[in-house]
């Protein structure tokens, strides 16, 4: 059995005339480790398809399991802790924290999680190493760079080691040698048994993934593409 | 770092929102610490006057006869031709219901005796009740034993005797223990003694003529005393001295209600300060909250970080609150009262009830800002931004 499986899965946002069909209607699964990636063009419903993953963003329809969990099926406090412990997010606008440091940041994942203080900055302070930012873990997000910023970003997402990381145009912003760092570590990532779903506009980006899921008008189309 | 860790640092970074908190709750807070403890220091500084003041209920004999003096003039010789009450009959107000406020009972006896050619009124008094009854009385000499009386200072005067002088009275050879000071009352011109002494002189054993009563009052009603008090003692009139102390009370609880009024108010004040100025943070931080709920904060994390927040903040408005009415109330008193009579002294309950107060209004203006950024949903929050 796939690790992901989605079934006649459809989101419709808003309700009479200002209903907007998201996703309709997709089928797709996904195995353990795989890397791929979601195309298509703007409003076609990748973030949207995203976020159903991600388990926060419940669908109008259809049926969505991750490692025989329906996740959909949770209460609304059991699926938090499932997006805990299963999904790691990176997303396009990074979404840091601005008040915390750096390494603040990357701890927030472990804030509800029962462990001594210690233990979290220093699996922080090994995911910061990862993402090769060791030595600013007491900067704020206003005094890095936006390549930096992403880097953050994923060693949030990776430090509490989750299974599946979400991205969502992670390289959106950046030029095209850190877009290229930032692709070699998800790869790398990826390459130590995480499974990636990563939204992205660039084919040299989906380049980087074993299958792009293409989407358009809330459908997949041509699928297993490689 | 933990939820307690975020909601500090977020403190800290919006510090201008936070002082606004605090100072909405911290001002409520010092508007009923103020009130309270001025009302406190004003009634005890009246119930001390009132102690001072003596006897305020009096307990007479019924008559039929209309009194024949006025302002101490005697207009005829029948005033003190009256029924006495029954000493044993006094001993009931000790079982009245508000017997505790009953801080002096004095019953006294009255006769007329001769000494040398003068006739002079002479009262039993029961000399230890009197430092309640009487505080300003100033005695020359001691308080009598069984052979002795004290003279008011016209009495003296009139009679030419001093402390030491030996004075006869009904056939009994006596000494002058004492002359009062003056006190410009009729006690001047009278002589005194220990009323059972002066009950066999007067061959009134057992009988009194009249009784003063010093009732205590923070809140004790007279007229309910005088009440229970006419109920115990038969063939009695039971009269309440009307005094100034006591319309400044009833001032002093008009003005109680008023504070109360004052802070409830203000109480609601502030805790709508809070509860504004939370939602408006809790709006302002929807992209924050988003995060949260979308790496894994539970509601109820979400909800205890906003919590925690208004907590730090309305526990340091509780102690600055505390701190600033007492302060403000040292002041109003220094102010207000003449003669330095009213003090204030650190209160523990008040102390306690502040923080108590803050703590409990600042959560509950928050609970609603709280849990409005518990139900936030983290795709909507996110992807607004
Ligand atoms: N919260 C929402 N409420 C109503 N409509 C929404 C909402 N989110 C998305 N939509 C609509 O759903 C459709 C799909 O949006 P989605 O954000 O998934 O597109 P996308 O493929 O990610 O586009 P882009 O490449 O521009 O990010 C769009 O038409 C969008 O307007
Ligand atoms: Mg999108």
């Amino acid at each position: 059995m796939s690790y992901i499986k989605a079934e006649g899965l459809s989101k419709q946002y808003g309700s009479g005339d200002a209903t907007v069909l998201a996703i309709h209607n997709m089928d797709f699964t996904v195995e353990a480790g795989e890397f791929v990636s979601i195309m298509g063009e703007s409003g076609a419903g990748k973030s949207t398809l995203l976020s159903i993953v991600g388990a926060m963003n419940p669908p109008s329809s259809g049926k969505f399991v991750v490692d025989g969990i329906d996740v959909y099926r949770l209460g609304s406090e059991k699926r938090t802790d499932f997006r805990r412990e299963f999904i790691g997010f990176v997303f396009q606008s990074f979404h840091l924290v601005p008040y915390l440091t750096v390494v603040e940041n990357v701890m927030l994942p472990l804030t509800t999680v029962k462990m001594s203080k210690k233990k979290k900055r220093v699996l922080a302070e090994e995911a910061l190493d990862q993402v090769g930012l060791a030595g600013k873990e007491d900067r704020l997000p206003s005094q890095i760079s936006g390549g930096e910023k992403e880097r953050v970003a994923i060693a949030r997402a990776v430090v509490n080691d989750p299974p599946v990381i979400l991205a969502d145009e992670p390289t959106g912003n950046l030029d095209s040698s850190t877009t290229r760092e930032i692709m070699g570590l998800l790869q790398r990532l990826n390459r130590e048994g995480t499974t990636i779903l990563m939204v992205t506009h660039s084919q040299d980006c989906a380049a980087y993934a074993e299958r792009i899921l293409q989407v358009s008008d809330g459908r997949l189309i041509g699928k297993d593409e490689s | 770092m933990n939820l307690r860790d975020i909601a500090f640092k977020n403190l800290l970074r919006r510090k201008a929102k936070a002082l606004f908190v605090l100072a909405g709750l911290a001002i409520g807070v010092s508007t009923v610490v103020a009130l309270i403890s001025f009302v406190d220091a004003m009634t005890e500084n009246i119930n001390h006057k009132l102690e001072k003041y003596g006897a305020n209920i009096l307990i007479v004999p019924k008559t039929e006869n209309l009194s024949l003096t006025y302002g101490g003039l005697s207009l005829g010789g029948v005033s003190f031709e009256m029924q006495e009450i029954r000493e044993q009959d006094l001993t009931k107000i000790k079982s009245i219901k508000n017997a505790a406020n009953v801080a002096g009972l004095g019953p006294m006896v009255f006769g007329v005796v001769n000494v040398d050619d003068h006739k002079v009124l002479l009262a039993g008094i029961d000399f230890k009740a009197n430092w309640i009854l009487k505080p300003w009385w100033k005695i020359d000499g001691t308080i009598p034993g069984e052979k002795g009386v004290v003279l008011g200072s016209e009495t003296a005067a009139v009679l030419g005797l001093n402390q030491g002088s030996p004075v006869t009275i009904k056939g009994r050879q006596l000494i002058v223990s004492g002359v009062l000071k003056p006190t410009g009352s009729q006690d001047d011109q009278l002589i005194f003694m220990p009323l059972e002494t002066a009950q066999t002189v007067l061959n009134k054993e057992g009988l009194v003529s009249m009784a003063e009563v010093a009732a205590l009052c923070k809140d004790c009603p007279i007229e309910a005393m005088v009440k229970q008090i006419s109920d115990v003692v038969p063939g009695a009139k039971v009269m309440a001295i009307q005094q100034v102390v006591k319309s400044r009370m009833e001032a002093l609880a008009q003005f109680k209600k008023f504070s109360y009024g004052v802070s409830i108010v203000v109480v609601l004040v502030g805790s709508l300060v809070v509860l504004v100025t939370m939602m408006g943070s809790v709006r302002e931080r929807t992209e924050e909250i988003g995060i949260f709920r979308a790496i894994g904060f539970r509601k109820s994390h979400v909800f205890g970080i906003v919590l925690l927040e208004a907590g730090f903040i309305s526990a340091a408005a509780g102690i600055i609150g505390y701190i600033a009415g007492f302060a403000v109330t040292k002041g109003a008193i220094h102010f207000f009262s003449e003669s330095g009579g009213a003090s204030i002294h650190p209160n523990l309950e008040l102390i306690g009830g502040s923080f108590v107060l803050a703590v409990l209004v600042g959560l509950m203006a928050s609970v609603y800002p709280a849990y409005l950024a518990s139900r936030m949903d983290p795709n909507q929050a996110l992807n607004a931004i």
